[in-house]
């Protein structure tokens, strides 16, 4: 085995030589390599500082505007404000001003603190203490403080403060045991192991003596891969040269386990380790619906510039005439007869720019934040996403994309500890077609004294005892298991005494729950001694077993086998495998019942293994060992020559049973993956588990079903075709079903039709995103994508990290270019959270690094679909809603303005008072959008969660597309006419008081005023679905706001302003029949359209979303009716609806 | 299995969290109530409002919800526009243009008149009233091609001044330019509004069998009251010697004499002359009529302008043909709704009937097509 572990290694050292252009050179401890070696370069490495932080104290001012004020809008009001102050406009620079200063300020604060926190936590990361060695002493030092070259010491749990190579540790092996749970998932320990020069060091003094140098690659991403050389020196001999693997590589953010402490020497530090390297930087996330609004603003920023553009025009052409420019009444100042035409021109321009910039609020984007904002605190309240057991709700750590909850299309889910425990438990075994199942008692039944067992179909005779305890012991001697030493000699004692668990070790979490679970029928395996196994049966004794060969496993054979001898001389090989590598090779046993529980069980979700055995004579052992001495020996294709004896020696087994082991699956993920699936979102499983597991875990959520067919993309069926013939293969396959039907939308509910489901690995992928020599990559991807877009789910396993990322980019760059949605809870999801347009954390057991870099965390994954469902759907509907009435409400405020200047010479006179102007959007029209983001619920909450196929009413921006927008747009251009030549002809060259008084402009613009900010509020009123008090108050509040500020505006002649042209006039326009009469009128006139247009298109083409309302109105109906006492408000309604 | 939990946290802050303000207040909260929030624990339990479910009215928005309103609204508006209209057509209104364009009017020889020409060009023009205006009269006079809405005009003016501030008096706003100083001096009151008010003299005689009988037309009440009195003010000081009140100031350019001088009576005079605060209400369009006189029925045996023949004295200072503008005299009747005005009384007839008609419409589909959407409902 070492044998072969060196040569590859040699392998691929020597492969790597002729690209490893650069590399570095590592003098263990800062020792200089004795005169006569080659000259290194010295290079200079960064510290062991990590820097997570965007500003420094002093850059803080520039660096913040200067990336403030790269936001479109942000710019565009600044620009208006300097404008503003430069030339003679119609409306105070304060107006825009004001509410700019406002926002920046915000900004920078909230970012500023985000900023300081982000300090706060690196510095506590970079001063928590490391120990390493300085002159033969243990020294304890800031983890920043480390450099490349330091001799580290890292005590058991503790987590590596850098890459290290592995140079000795406190085991006698010279291996260690790490969790690089954090880092790529697998929760298993792994062994690594040290140089072996070096690993018989055993303290400081010695390792301080250590004189050696190191030569690696530079840093990269690929946690599995590494390349690299020891030489260690002694006095005069040669350097002894020693290869450096993955193996001997100690990674940042992995854990040691069961290993007192370790040296090792640091080679990647800081930014540069293999984690920091995998991990990307947290990149500014939009949501769909903040790009719409970027969209929209620059439509309306092209309406703005023309609109300024026509007036302009239209200015120089009215003023051709004399007597228009400068009539006798009205004459220019000699300074503005002076000034050139052109910049007359542009001053003009300018000015109706400022006149109509109101078109884009900046109350919009103030009123969006804090929507988002508040909106937030929704989630973090639910009640019904809080977990009880860690005690913990869902975290929201950035408010911007709350909406895009709403628009997800593709769920990236981890697997372990997303949608299972993580906690593997044995449930069955089936012996001979007989069902145990440990810890239910059934009937009273008991098999044999042991508690806890149960069979389910009758006792078998007594040949089947015989077989049932073969079976037993296979379960305990067929595993690489492990067992905690610490419990060391007493642990024997306690676990034969008081009945207590070993604890158990080993790299597949199945092999300890098989373990486990026999050790609960009565056999428990205690440790590995000298080569002897040794179990205590249910009556107390110990058995041992010599042990004579492990046939170990590999993923090709997907079994693995071992040979023992019992005490009483008979040498058995027990087998354990996957089904479909076990039966081939069985010729006795029932083999039919067997395979029916197991398909049964794998479609439950259940992962299963066959355990066969067969007997040995002495002689026949004899060749078999034979066999395996020639295979490993063997210089040449050693692990093919292996794969040949393992092949002949598992044959003609006798098939003793099959195990069942649950990944046990979190709480309602089944139900909530279809939920999701049934919202018209394609959930993607994506884990750097085995396959077999995976698809397991896959069948057990009902991604996969009884009647998923299962298409394969994964390397073994690649090297049997190209990877050009597989995905044309599969390609065909997939398309002649989609073809001969038309694309169901409901992929949730076509039970009946052929479901696709596609498995792929790693490696696979690698291969499809790898760039083709011709250059033609594309076509792979479009092609595997094809594949893809035509599976309801697809498994992704054995994924790297990046790969995730990887997968979740392709997928987000396709060309429908959905939203996606990952989730996960270990380190190892932390790029695909990052790279999905939402990243979604557990908080769960793998640490919080899934939780602290996602955008929102929950506890468990059964809450996204609340989350989803509920909270993205409110908030997106809400949120479209605020932005598309934003910008209908400044149409109708400003396109008056813009008619109004056909009648006033093309003056840039404002139609409202500048008090209008500036309170229209901060006052009176402000808060009840604001509060109608922040409530409404057009569906009821549990509607929304019973029925998960409203989601797809909202699919793909529904909201926001063009046609919404441009109705919403004309209905404002409507409304804004009707505001506009209702008051024209009302006012046209008649008096409207009755006392034969006349009215100036400033009524006029009051008029219409008034006008719109009723109809504004209105509109608002009619989209409203849910009244709650709050809703009342603020939206029939904000209008009597408006009425008392009008009236105390004009009541008082304000000493602080020059101007008292409001005086008076909303009371006077009061005193007026006509002014109410033609204001109820442009009101209803305004709102008519929007009624008619609502009501119509409910009742001709309903969205799923009206038709659950009408159904949820008529059971209220209904319940109104039953009960006689029931809600008031709906009697009207019912009445109107009989 | 194993998991490599808690120590493994800290190994990774790079990309650390931006942990929102709301996070952090949350779990701030948390500790603060020694047990974890949104449990039902009394006093920690987040109220309706907070999960989203205050007790809430929600309507929607159907054709049988709809139909009742249009049918309301389309009995009410018929009416009251059936009644707009009628009042409005009752009302009596009489418009004469004196502008002069045409050569055959008597004031075609006034067209070419500038301000200051003297003496006053004056012309006579002869009418009819073919029905009696049975009520009070309000006469108006309207000019057209007129922009008092014009950016620089609408500004340009200074309160301050006309609310009696003397320091503005004395040192007007600097919005009023180019009207702002005339010879060194301020102008009171200053602006383009002020120096270009209306000055033509109008006076209306009934020609009662060749006779002459001037008609009283009454030059108080025409202004707003608030303006009259509120914000319109001679500046502080002796009421009675308005000329020692405007001492420092100067006339505007095209006024014949200083603001002190516009009437003879002391409360109608200087700012407070309601002649000036009328024209000083700027007009909203570029064709507008302001409120002259008024003309008050005397008793109640006699209509207040009886059939028969009018003439109208012009005395003609005010030029409008360089701007190709109009003037107009206007006599008219007011009721309750104001002048006559038919726009209101079709548009709400019009609404109600649209309302209406829709109503029906929808009352169609809503049996048509309700039906089938509520029997497809009926299996959910």
């Amino acid at each position: 085995m070492d044998c072969s572990l060196i040569r590859t290694l040699i392998n691929r050292y020597c492969a790597g030589e002729e690209n490893w252009v650069d590399n570095r050179t590592i003098y263990v401890g800062h020792r200089e390599p004795p005169l006569g070696t080659e000259a290194y370069i010295p290079q200079r490495y960064p510290d062991n500082r990590i820097v997570s932080s965007k500003y420094t104290f002093w850059n803080f001012v520039p660096k913040n505007l200067f990336e403030q004020f790269r936001r479109i809008a942000n710019f565009y009001f600044l620009i208006i404000f300097l404008v503003q102050l430069i030339i003679d406009t119609p409306t105070s620079p304060v107006t825009s001003g004001l509410p700019l200063f406002f926002v920046i300020t915000v900004t920078a604060i909230k970012q500023g603190y985000e900023d300081w926190l982000r300090h706060k936590a690196d510095n506590a990361m970079n001063q928590c203490p490391v120990h390493f060695i300085q002159h033969g002493k243990l020294v304890r030092k800031q983890s920043r403080k480390l450099r490349v070259g330091d001799i580290v010491m890292v005590k058991e749990d503790e987590t590596f403060p850098c890459d290290l190579i592995f140079l000795a540790s406190s085991r006698g092996d010279g291996t260690c045991f790490v969790t690089t749970a954090s880092l790529d998932g697998e929760s298993s320990h792994k062994t690594y192991c040290a140089v072996q020069d070096t690993k018989a060091f055993h303290n400081e003094q010695d390792i301080d003596a250590l004189h050696a140098t190191i030569e690696c690659e530079q840093p990269q991403p690929d946690l599995y891969k590494f390349v690299g050389r020891i030489n260690v020196y002694h006095d005069s001999n040669e350097p002894i040269v020693r290869p450096l693997g993955s193996e001997n590589l100690l990674l940042r953010g992995a854990t040691l386990k069961n290993t007192e402490r370790i040296f090792g020497v640091a080679i990647y530090t800081g930014m540069e380790t293999k984690m920091a390297l995998n991990y990307q930087s947290k990149s500014q996330k939009r949501s769909a619906v903040e790009k719409s609004m970027n969209v929209f603003l620059i439509v309306y920023l092209c309406i703005l510039i023309s609109k300024a553009i026509i007036n302009t025009v239209m200015k120089y052409i009215w003023q051709s005439d004399p007597a228009h420019d400068e009539p006798w009444y009205n004459e220019k100042t000699e300074s503005e007869r002076k000034r050139n035409l052109i910049l007359r021109a542009f001053t003009d321009f300018l000015a109706f720019m400022v006149l109509f910039n109101y078109i884009i609020p900046v109350s919009m984007y103030v009123t969006v934040e804090m929507q988002k904002f508040l909106g937030s605190y929704f989630l973090t309240w639910d009640e019904e996403m809080f977990d009880e057991d860690t005690g913990e709700g869902p975290l929201v750590n950035t408010s911007d994309l709350n909406e895009e909850l709403g628009q997800v299309e593709y769920v990236f889910t981890d697997k372990t500890g997303t949608l299972t425990e993580n906690n593997m438990e044995f449930v069955e075994c089936c012996i001979e077609g007989h069902v145990y199942i440990p810890h239910v008692i059934c009937n009273g039944q008991i098999l044999h004294d042991c508690t806890g067992i149960d069979m389910i179909d009758s006792s078998p005779g007594g040949s089947g005892k015989e077989r049932e305890e073969l079976f037993f012991r296979a379960l305990c001697l067929c595993h690489t298991v492990q067992v905690k030493e610490d419990d060391n000699v007493d642990g024997v004692k306690k676990a034969q005494l008081s009945g207590r668990s070993c604890v158990y070790i080993s790299s597949s979490p199945d092999e300890v729950a098989l373990v486990e679970g026999v050790q609960r029928l009565g056999y428990t395996y205690l440790r590995l001694k000298d080569k002897f196994m040794e179990i205590l049966n249910p009556k107390n004794d110990i058995e041992r077993f010599e042990l004579l060969e492990i046939l170990s496993f590999d993923s090709v054979r997907r079994r693995m086998s071992v040979i023992v001898q019992s005490m009483s001389g008979d040498i058995f090989l027990f087998c354990k495998g996957a089904d479909s590598s076990v039966f081939p090779r069985v010729t006795e046993g029932k083999i039919d019942q067997i395979r029916s529980r197991v398909e049964r069980n794998a479609v439950e979700g259940l992962r299963t293994l066959c355990v066969a055995y067969k007997k040995f004579t002495h002689k026949e052992y004899d060749g078999v060992h034979r066999l395996l001495q020639n295979a490993k020996l063997a210089l040449h294709d050693r692990e093919k020559k292996l794969a040949e004896a393992y092949e002949q020696i598992e044959k003609n087994l006798i098939l003793l049973g099959a195990t069942a082991v649950e990944d046990q699956l979190q709480e309602k993920a089944a139900d909530t993956i279809e939920a999701l699936q049934k919202a018209g979102i394609k959930v993607w499983v994506l884990t750097g588990d085995k396959m077999e597991t995976a698809a397991a875990t896959c069948y057990a959520c009902k991604l996969f079903r009884r009647n998923t067919q299962l298409l394969e993309l994964t390397t073994k069926k690649i090297e049997e075709q190209s990877l050009h013939d597989v995905l044309f293969d599969l390609s065909k396959t997939v398309l002649k079903h989609s073809g001969s039907l038309t694309r169901d939308n409901f992929s949730g509910l076509s039970a009946d039709m052929q479901d696709y489901g596609l498995i792929i690995d790693g490696a696979a992928l690698s291969l499809i995103m790898k760039p083709r020599e011709d250059g033609n990559s594309g076509n792979y991807r479009e092609l595997f994508l094809e594949i893809c877009r035509n599976c309801s789910a697809v498994l992704c396993c054995r994924m790297a990290p990046l790969q995730k990322a990887q997968i979740v980019k392709l997928i987000k760059l396709s060309k429908e270019h959905p939203i996606t949605l990952a989730i996960g809870d270990g380190a190892n999801d932390v790029s695909m959270i990052l790279e999905a347009h939402v990243g979604i954390g557990i908080t769960g057991k793998e640490g919080r690094q899934a939780a602290r870099n996602s955008d929102y965390a929950i506890p468990k994954f059964k809450h996204l679909k609340k989350m989803l469902l509920v909270h993205g759907h409110f908030y997106y509907v809400r949120i479209s809603e605020l932005v598309q009435y934003f910008f209908y409400k400044n149409v109708c405020f400003i396109f008056p303005q813009f008619l109004y200047q056909f009648f006033c010479g093309f003056s840039q006179q404002p139609l409202y008072d500048t008090a209008y102007l500036t309170l229209y959007n901060i006052s009176f029209t402000s808060l009840p959008i604001l509060l109608y983001s922040l409530m409404e619920q057009h569906v009821s909450i549990d509607m929304l969660k019973r029925e998960p196929s409203l989601y797809r009413d909202i699919a793909k921006n529904a909201l926001l597309r063009w046609r919404v927008f441009i109705y919403w747009t004309f209905l404002g251009l409507f409304d804004a006419v009707v505001f506009f030549f209702g008051a024209y002809f009302l006012f046209d060259n008649t008096t409207v008081a009755s006392n034969g008084q006349m009215f100036g402009n400033w009524t006029f613009g009051t008029l219409v005023f008034t006008v719109l900010v009723f109809t504004v509020t209105l509109k608002l009123a009619l989209d409203t679905h849910y009244w709650t008090w709050i809703n009342h108050f603020v939206i029939w509040g904000s209008l009597l706001f408006y009425i008392i500020f009008s009236l105390l505006w004009g009541g008082i002649i304000w000493p602080f302003l020059n101007y008292q042209r409001m005086y008076y006039v909303f009371m006077q326009m009061l005193s007026s029949g006509p002014a109410w009469l033609g204001i109820i009128l442009l009101i209803t006139v305004s709102l008519l359209p929007d009624v008619l247009k609502k009501v119509l298109c409910r009742q001709l083409w309903p969205t799923a979303t009206e038709r659950t309302q009408k159904s949820m109105k008529h059971k209220t109906t209904l319940n109104a009716l039953a009960n006689s006492d029931g809600p008031l408000l709906e009697g009207t309604l019912s009445a109107s609806e009989a | 299995g194993p998991s490599g939990g808690g120590p493994g946290s800290r190994a990774e802050r790079r990309l650390l969290p931006l942990l929102s303000p709301m996070a952090v207040n949350y779990n701030a909260k948390e500790e603060a109530d020694g047990h974890p929030s949104g449990v039902g624990a009394a006093g920690g339990r987040p109220g309706a409002c907070q999960q989203q479910r205050l007790p809430a009215w929600q309507p929607i928005l159907t054709a049988g919800t709809v139909l009742p309103a249009f049918f309301i609204i389309g009995l009410i508006f018929i009416p009251i526009g059936i009644g707009i209209f009628v009042t409005s057509n009752n009302i009596r209104e009489y418009e004469i243009d004196y502008t002069g364009t045409d050569s055959s009017s008597p004031c075609n020889k006034c067209l070419n008149m500038s301000w200051n020409s003297t003496p006053p060009c004056t012309c006579t023009i002869n009418f009819t009233l073919d029905h009696p205006f049975e009520t009070n009269v309000f006469m108006y006079y309207g000019l057209s091609n007129f922009y008092q809405n014009h950016r620089r005009y609408v500004k340009s003016r200074d309160d301050s001044q006309l609310n009696g501030d003397n320091s503005s008096l004395l040192n007007p706003s600097k919005e009023c330019e180019p009207y702002r100083t005339s010879e060194g001096k301020p102008i009171a009151p200053c602006g383009a509004i002020a120096n270009s008010m209306f000055n033509d003299t109008l006076e209306l005689f009934r020609i009662d069998n060749e006779t002459r009988i001037p008609v009283v037309l009454n030059k108080k009440g025409i202004a707003w009251w608030t303006d009259k009195n509120v914000k319109f003010r001679n500046p502080s000081g002796n009421a009675h010697n308005l000329t020692a009140l405007f001492q420092g100031t100067t006339k505007p350019v095209n006024w014949p004499k200083p603001v002190y001088m516009l009437d003879s009576e002391a409360d109608n005079n200087g700012f407070i002359n309601e002649d000036f605060i009328v024209w000083m209400r700027t007009a909203a369009l570029p064709t507008f009529r302001k409120l002259y006189r008024l003309i008050e029925r005397e008793n109640n045996l006699q209509p207040t302008l009886q059939a028969g023949k009018y003439s109208l004295d012009i005395t003609y200072n005010y030029p409008v043909h360089s701007f190709d503008g109009r003037k107009r005299m206007i006599l008219s009747t007011i009721s309750w709704m104001g002048g006559k005005n038919p726009f209101l009384g079709i548009a709400y007839i019009t609404v109600g009937s649209i309302c209406f008609f829709l109503g029906v419409v929808l009352l169609v589909i809503h049996h048509k097509y309700g039906n089938r959407n509520n029997s497809a409902d009926i299996p959910n």
